[in-house]
């Protein structure tokens, strides 16, 4: 009994065994996102089951009374078998939660899978809830409550938006290739939080400022594609900068990003505007990965300098990727996210 | 002739060997796959307590309150077990299916009818779904949703696996679903162990079969050669090479070796598909699930077979081809020559049966493990067998010593010098009765101390099981002015003598002082255990940690003198009793959920009656110690239901080895039978001394059986049980068994011999003259 079921159980995710990349195969009968969209709210902040994936996708970073600095993350993905809702056991959506709290020297990682049509995880819009199991994000967009726990680890948030909803690319249209391949991409990155951390040494009061991402795709990587790297950035000085480089087989990079103006204004910039450069790797727990970065915005007189917290936030789940905190020095200081996938 | 015993004897013995070894196989490779399909019983369960099957919404509710859980479904669809589970919660050790490549999971999950199992389950479920075919046979995986459907269950699941890490924060599982029950993991050594004894008399026949075996291919071998003497002398006397007559012999042996060997592996398969459906029944048994009846033609086992005929022949062959060329060119082929050889030989086999036996003695004082236990066992027996044809020997001597007349003196000669031809088929019937003796006092005695086992341990007639502490309470309460007593079960796993051991606390009443048999003891010890200063002890703790009874252990901090061992077969792990008060103050927060009751049997059903509808118990938590020991029996009789079958063929493989040997003497005595039939006895007289004869040496060799039948079942009793399952099995006597062996050992005799002596007898009177006027 070696290949248990459930290895192959996760293939919807993992995409025939070929990880991120599967991301790039076919859209058969799934939509596929067209460009110049217009958002319905609060029906878009649900699940959009014709589509073949989608997530809702948080990240903060925290600090403790004493200065401490942590990282956490609440992930909800939904992976779709065929583009209809369904009901029972036989509803083909599947979901999957991720969840991780790291500190400079720990990386806590729980994951939850579950079937679609059961009730035991799902999204719905209006109230707005996803959960899955015992882990829910919950609220009406402007105070939100979210919570998750693992077997080492829990924690329970309240959050509270600060800013409007970011679109990405073309009014929310993100172009992910040169062949065109895109996913609906919108954020809110103005979340306050604040909450208690239960970890091993006991329970931590932290507060900070949390990114959701949402996004939904049927394909939104070209087949050459085989992962990215992907920026979430607060700057010290009230701007905000999303910047992703997706990785292509011949060495090339295609790129976008989205510069967020204190007042909340967006700028769109086009592949090979954003770069980021790997100045160091680290060998984690999973792959060998970069963990300082040199990135670089000059539309903006952006260089400079992301180091991650803790280089082993490997998440050694069923798709394994990287995802933790970072420090940003050099032309502009500040905390963020980055997420690395398809290392190994 | 010559030909036919050597085919039948090597194509026998090679269809006695890959006969067991095929059941060996497919029985281990069924086990394996039936234990390797789901392991659901590795986890703590959540299974109803009101007989009422789960809902899915309490399934959904308890993984929203943090319960990590996984939903099973069963069912059975003509005669298949269906099993639908849920991929993506089950545990990931939790491994139904070793997955084609390619599997198509989005099928299975969305429920487009992926069934997973052998081709014969699914054309038994009449569906298209994908083969498993390491899956046990008649089980089928599914999804559960899937399971549902096929059952006709929509929404209903039969239990819950407890994944073993669950999160920091979850509900109580009364506030979740206040009518299910945690079923902690089966320890599932206990089906292990006994998987591991009926392996074990399997390897152990399998063994002895083939030492049987060889003992067959030695003789028919031997006897071929013994008869081609002369026409070697011949062809070597016209000029033939030594080294060319061999090679073409060894040449024309492997050659039959082979063509035997493949009759031999075709008969193992038809006795083995004979034994197969006894073999699943067994397993059924034991394990409830079921097992092929069919056999598979594994590589594995034919091979072996062909290669035991081919290292069976070779190993006979060269001895014999070493004769041969060491034989003096005109040696003579005749009889009496070959028991002087036999002489010279037997002092160097004399000498090896002793080494064995000495061998034997040492280890049977010393050995320790499994393969000391074994390497015992081997030595016993082929020393045995090797001393046999010296003591029989040495046992006709004296007779012809003895006897009065010159008939008697010329019978006890005659057959003295008649005993190295038959020696191997003699020892193959020795070895063959051992067995018989000592299997069967082994698992004659294994019933009567299971039985006596089952007794001491069942001795309340009702069993009850509380869902909490409130019911067990109200069970005390309610039942306790209708019945003779109840005993609360409690108990904790604490080390003793560093070893985890289960303590029960008990209330020491006349039931255990009645019912348990204690194998070593103070004075009174359930008094002394009943005060709070002594402990019982089971004998593997007994062994583990190499204690004795008047020893003191500590218990929390409690010194408590060790007053009796007791034995608790089939239990792997270390078990004490103590009192209940001490129970209760060490922990006073166990508290008893199990009760037996001693009520009248005539009261059981009013007393379940009572518990059901008063205490609201139900029925699954209340059983009647009447059915679980039929079905323990019932369970423990299956297992040796292949055991008996396994005696009764090597018994007649060891009489067909008999016949063979008496019929290739036949030929060659009639020049010594002549002699007698000239100076007057009549050719029936000789045939019914030839019948004598055979009874007289089954009978001799059965005397000789007995004493290493016995010897052989203490050492699996008191030698290999103890090291691997650690426990040591008092051993009993069945006279009435041996009688009846006996009868059939000489009747097989009387049987093989009679054709030979029938031949004998009808002899044409020309044939026995003619000795007289061949010049030899």
């Amino acid at each position: 009994m070696n290949a248990k079921i459930i290895v192959l159980a996760l293939t919807p995710f993992a995409a025939n065994a070929q990880g991120f990349a599967g991301l790039g195969g076919a859209a058969d009968g799934f939509g596929l996102p067209t460009p110049a969209p217009t958002f319905d709210f609060p029906t878009d902040h649900g699940p959009h089951d014709n589509y073949r994936i989608e997530w809702w996708y948080l990240t903060a970073n925290l600090q403790a009374d004493d200065g401490t600095d942590y990282g956490l993350q609440w992930t909800l993905f939904r992976s779709a078998l065929a583009p209809e809702t369904g009901s029972g056991w036989t509803a083909p959506q599947l979901w999957m939660g991720h969840a991780a709290v790291t500190t400079s020297t720990d990386h806590y990682v729980s994951e939850r899978i579950g079937r679609g049509g059961i009730g035991q995880a799902g999204v719905t819009a209006a109230p707005f809830s996803a959960w899955i199991d015992d882990w829910q994000f919950s609220g009406d967009w402007q105070t939100m409550a979210m919570t998750a726990s693992g077997t080492d680890f829990a924690y329970d948030m309240d959050l509270n938006a600060q800013g409007p909803l970011i679109f990405h690319g073309d009014d929310g249209y993100s172009v992910k290739s040169a062949g065109g391949q895109a996913s609906y991409y919108y954020s809110q990155p103005y979340f306050d939080i604040a909450g208690t951390l239960t970890l091993p040494d006991g329970d931590v009061a932290v507060t900070g400022s949390a990114w959701l991402d949402r996004e939904w795709s049927s394909q939104p990587l070209a087949a050459d594609q085989t992962g990215w790297d992907w920026f979430s950035l607060s700057f010290d000085d009230g701007a905000k900068m999303m910047g992703f480089l997706l990785r292509q087989s011949d060495g090339t990079a295609y790129s976008s990003a989205t510069w967020i103006a204190a007042d909340g204004t967006t700028t769109a910039y086009p592949d090979g505007a954003f770069r980021a450069e790997a100045l160091e790797t680290s060998a984690t727990s999973g792959a060998t990965v970069p963990t300082t970065w040199r990135v670089q915005l000059p539309d903006r007189g952006v260089d400079a300098t992301v180091t991650a917290v803790n280089s082993d936030a490997w998440m050694q789940t069923s798709v394994p990727y990287w995802e933790g905190p970072v420090r940003i020095e050099g032309s502009h200081t500040g905390r963020g996210y980055l997420e690395m996938t398809g290392y190994e | 002739m010559q030909l036919f015993t050597l085919l039948a004897g090597l194509a026998l013995a090679t269809a006695l060997w890959s006969g067991v070894q095929a059941v060996n196989t497919e029985a281990r490779a069924s086990y394996d796959s039936a234990a390797a399909t789901l392991g659901e019983a590795g986890y703590d369960q959540l299974v109803s307590g009101d007989d009422q099957p789960i809902s899915l919404e309490t399934y959904v509710a308890l993984r929203r309150a943090g319960w990590l859980v996984s939903p099973v479904i069963e069912g059975q669809i003509n005669g298949v077990r269906l099993i639908g589970i849920e991929p993506l919660t089950a545990p990931s050790s939790l491994g139904p299916v070793n997955l084609a490549d390619g599997a198509d999971i989005g099928a299975f999950l969305s429920g487009r009818g992926q069934v997973y199992g052998t081709v014969e389950t699914l054309a038994a479920l009449d569906v298209t779904g994908s083969v498993a075919p390491d899956l046990a046979p008649n089980v089928a995986y599914t999804d559960i949703g899937v399971a549902q459907r096929m059952l006709d269950r929509a929404g209903e699941v039969d239990l819950l696996i407890v994944a073993p890490d669950q999160p920091l924060r979850q509900l109580a599982l009364r506030e979740v679903a206040p009518n299910l029950i945690r079923r902690a993991a089966a320890a599932g050594s206990d089906v292990g162990k006994l998987t591991d004894s009926f392996h074990l008399n399997l390897t152990a026949f399998g063994l002895l079969s083939f030492a049987v075996g060889i003992f067959i291919v030695n003789g028919a071998i031997g006897l071929a050669f013994e008869q081609r003497r002369p026409v070697v002398r011949t062809l070597r006397a016209l000029g033939v090479p030594l080294g060319a007559l061999i090679g073409l012999i060894a040449v024309e042996l492997m050659l039959m070796a082979l063509l035997a060997g493949i009759i031999g592996v075709a008969l193992g398969y038809v006795i083995a598909g004979m034994l197969l459906p006894g073999v699943a029944a067994t397993l059924n048994g034991l394990y409830g699930a079921s097992v092929a009846g069919t056999l598979q033609l594994r590589p594995s086992w034919w091979i072996s077979g062909l290669a035991i005929a081919l290292g069976g022949t070779a190993l006979a062959a060269t001895g014999a081809l070493w004769q041969l060329s060491r034989m003096p060119l005109l040696a003579a082929a005749q009889p009496r020559a070959m028991a002087m050889a036999a002489g010279r030989r037997a002092k160097v086999q004399g000498g090896l049966a002793a080494i064995l036996i000495i061998a034997t003695l040492i280890l049977a004082a010393t050995a320790q493990g499994l393969i000391a236990g074994f390497a015992m066992l081997a030595a016993l027996l082929i020393g045995a067998a090797l001393g046999l044809p010296i003591i029989l020997s040495a046992v006709l001597a004296f007779c012809a010593n003895r006897a009065r007349g010159v008939v008697g003196q010329w019978f006890w000669a005659d057959t003295r010098q008649q005993l190295p031809g038959l020696s191997l088929a003699l020892m193959a019937l020795l070895l063959a009765m051992a067995a018989n003796v000592g299997v069967s006092t082994m698992v004659s005695s294994f019933r009567l101390t299971f039985v006596g086992f089952l007794d001491q341990r069942l001795s309340s007639e009702l069993y009850v099981t509380a869902a909490d502490a409130n019911q067990a309470a109200q069970i005390t309460e309610r039942i306790a002015s209708e019945v003779d007593v109840i005993l609360p079960i409690q108990s904790v796993t604490m080390p003793i003598a560093s070893i985890p051991t289960e303590v029960f606390g008990t209330r020491i009443h006349d039931t255990y002082r009645d019912t348990w048999v204690l194998l070593d003891s103070l004075d009174l010890p359930w008094d002394q255990v009943a005060s709070g200063e002594a402990i019982l002890i089971n004998e593997q703790l007994f062994r583990r940690a190499g204690l004795n009874v008047g020893d003191q252990v500590m218990l929390d901090a409690v010194p408590l003198t060790i007053v009796g061992v007791y034995g608790d077969y089939g239990n792997p792990i270390g078990q004490a009793v103590i009192g209940e008060d001490l129970f209760v103050k060490l922990y006073p927060d166990v508290g008893p959920l199990r009760f037996g009751v001693r009520v009248p049997e005539a009261d059981v059903n009013r007393v379940r009656s009572i518990l059901r509808d008063d205490v609201g118990i139900p029925d699954a938590q209340m059983i009647n110690q009447a059915g679980i020991k039929a079905f323990s029996l019932d369970v423990f009789d299956r297992t040796f239901v292949v055991t008996t079958a396994l005696n009764v063929l090597t018994l007649a493989v060891a009489a067909f080895a008999i016949l063979m040997s008496l019929l290739t003497l036949a030929t060659m005595r009639v020049p010594q039978l002549s002699p007698a039939w000239a100076v007057g006895m009549t050719r029936a007289e000789l045939g019914r001394l030839e019948v004598i004869r055979a009874v007289l040496l089954a009978l001799l060799t059965a005397v000789i059986a007995l004493p290493l039948g016995l010897a052989l079942a203490w050492a699996l009793l008191a030698v290999v049980n103890v090291a691997a399952f650690g426990w040591q099995l008092p051993m009993y006597l069945f006279p009435w068994d041996y009688v009846r062996l006996f009868g059939f050992a000489v009747l097989a005799a009387a049987i093989a011999s009679l054709w030979p002596a029938i031949r004998l007898a009808r002899t044409p009177p020309a044939g026995l003259l003619k000795v007289f006027s061949n010049e030899r």
